[in-house]
């Protein structure tokens, strides 16, 4: 009973709450620009004035089905990590998402897309190997891939033990927010040409669900930036509001990078950072037996 | 009330311009006239757009890209022609290319006459176009007898 309130609880609050930080991104994005900004629930407006628009399909089943799919497997895994179940889990079905997401941008037969497409699978590629690692690290320091024992357990030894990942984790959320300069395929901002990349081809609702669910999607990442140090709530908060403050300093100061730079920097950071890390967490628990 | 006035986002596609009246487009989204405050977006994309800025006189190598674009966008849309060129032809209506305003072509709602149009009068036209998009999503919107749309 209780985890089917948390579970509704999520799927309720995650839209409002994440909406309302889209839309003091877009207000503290406009003030770093010199402008005033549009008003708060702007992000709220355009989800529901993208469910008043003419629904144009290029692909009439897949294009649909796929991002259907797309929403309610990023909810699914929402659900399973809000819940505190496996870690690996929520991971898996966050890529899974992702992938249909791919999937629908290549069924709509749009060059745009297809370019938009093939950049998501590359950042897919730079980010889940972090992620992965980041949930191995979780578990080597507290002996659990549930989250729910991950936040019951997690104190200050928790990132004490795991500060490469963190760091890791910080670089691949730039990637998951779709922030400059890794919004190689697609962007926030009001970019022309192939930027739009796999929501090319989306139009009114379709468009809408992309909206949705990647309030979802930045729910489950601050999520995990939150595990870290889910012992103080208090300090953990901040630390999401910190972290998400800088993602926004970053996406208003950095160039959008290439591909290849972008594969290369989050491959590096990952190996050097998350991996050097998990390999003295190995090496320390081997001293200590 | 519609949320389609609270969040119109723009295609900007210029016919055969000389520029000067795209620079005045451009120029409402710097911090000077920051259109974001009504949340208007420039998005380059016309399956995504709700109002079509079109500026410049239709030749007949754009007539088709044009044409393309409004077929693009999905209902309810609104076009705007943004200067002179764009509403009448201007002086270049009788060249040997060309065809005239951007209401030769398709329909258009708002015109914004200038040379070039200022970013004040752009804005207007924009907004007045807000009105007619509210219209045509409720229903209610008359297309007017020739001359067409609202002459500001």
């Amino acid at each position: 009973m209780k985890l089917l309130l948390a579970a509704l609880a999520f799927v309720i609050l995650t839209p409002v709450v994440c909406g309302l930080l889209a839309g003091f991104d877009r207000i503290i994005t406009a003030k770093m620009q010199g402008r005033y900004g549009p008003p708060l629930l702007q992000p709220f407006f355009d989800v529901l004035k993208l469910f008043e628009k003419e629904n144009l399909m290029v692909n009439q089943f897949y294009h649909s089905f796929y991002l259907i799919c797309y929403l309610v497997f990023m909810v699914a895994s929402g659900i399973l990590f809000f819940t505190g179940q496996d870690l690996l889990l929520v991971i898996f079905a966050f890529t899974l998402a992702d992938i249909f997401l791919v999937l629908a941008a290549y069924s709509t037969n749009s060059p745009f897309s297809f370019i938009g497409a093939e950049r998501e699978l590359l950042l897919m590629m730079s980010a889940e190997p972090m992620l992965l690692i980041a949930a191995v690290g979780l578990f080597m320091a507290t002996k659990s891939f549930k989250v729910g024992s991950i936040a019951s357990v997690a104190d200050l030894n928790t990132i004490l033990l795991l500060p490469g990942v963190f760091i890791g984790l910080l670089f691949i959320l730039t990637i998951k927010l779709r922030k400059s300069p890794f919004d190689l395929s697609t962007s926030h901002h009001a970019h022309q040409e192939i930027v739009k990349g796999v929501t090319t081809e989306f139009a009114g609702p379709s468009l809408a669900l992309v909206e949705i669910a990647h309030w979802y999607e930045t729910a489950i990442m601050l999520g995990i930036i939150y595990l870290f140090f889910a012992g103080n709530p208090v300090i953990a908060v901040s630390v999401v509001l910190v972290a998400y403050f800088v993602e926004i300093l970053i996406d208003n100061t950095f160039a959008r990078f290439k591909w290849e730079l972008t594969l290369k920097s989050s491959w590096a950071v990952t190996f050097i950072f998350g991996g050097l890390n998990l390999i003295v967490l190995f090496i320390i628990e081997k001293v200590k037996i | 009330m519609s949320f389609i006035t609270k969040s119109p986002w723009i295609v900007h596609y210029d016919g055969s311009s000389c520029n000067g009246c795209d620079i005045e487009v451009l120029a409402c989204l710097t911090p000077m006239y920051d259109v974001e405050r009504f949340g208007i977006i420039n998005t380059g994309n016309p399956k995504h757009a709700d109002i079509f800025l079109i500026t410049g006189y239709v030749n007949t190598q754009n007539v088709d890209v044009i044409k393309n674009i409004y077929r693009k966008m999905p209902d309810p849309k609104v076009v705007v022609a943004i200067g002179i060129c764009a509403s009448t032809g201007n002086f270049f209506r009788e060249c040997y290319n060309a065809l005239g305003g951007v209401d030769t072509i398709i329909p258009v709602d708002v015109y914004v006459p200038g040379c070039a149009a200022r970013p004040e009068a752009i804005i207007d036209g924009v907004v007045k176009a807000l009105g007619i998009l509210d219209q045509k999503k409720n229903k209610t919107y008359v297309a007017p007898v020739k001359p067409e749309g609202v002459i500001i």
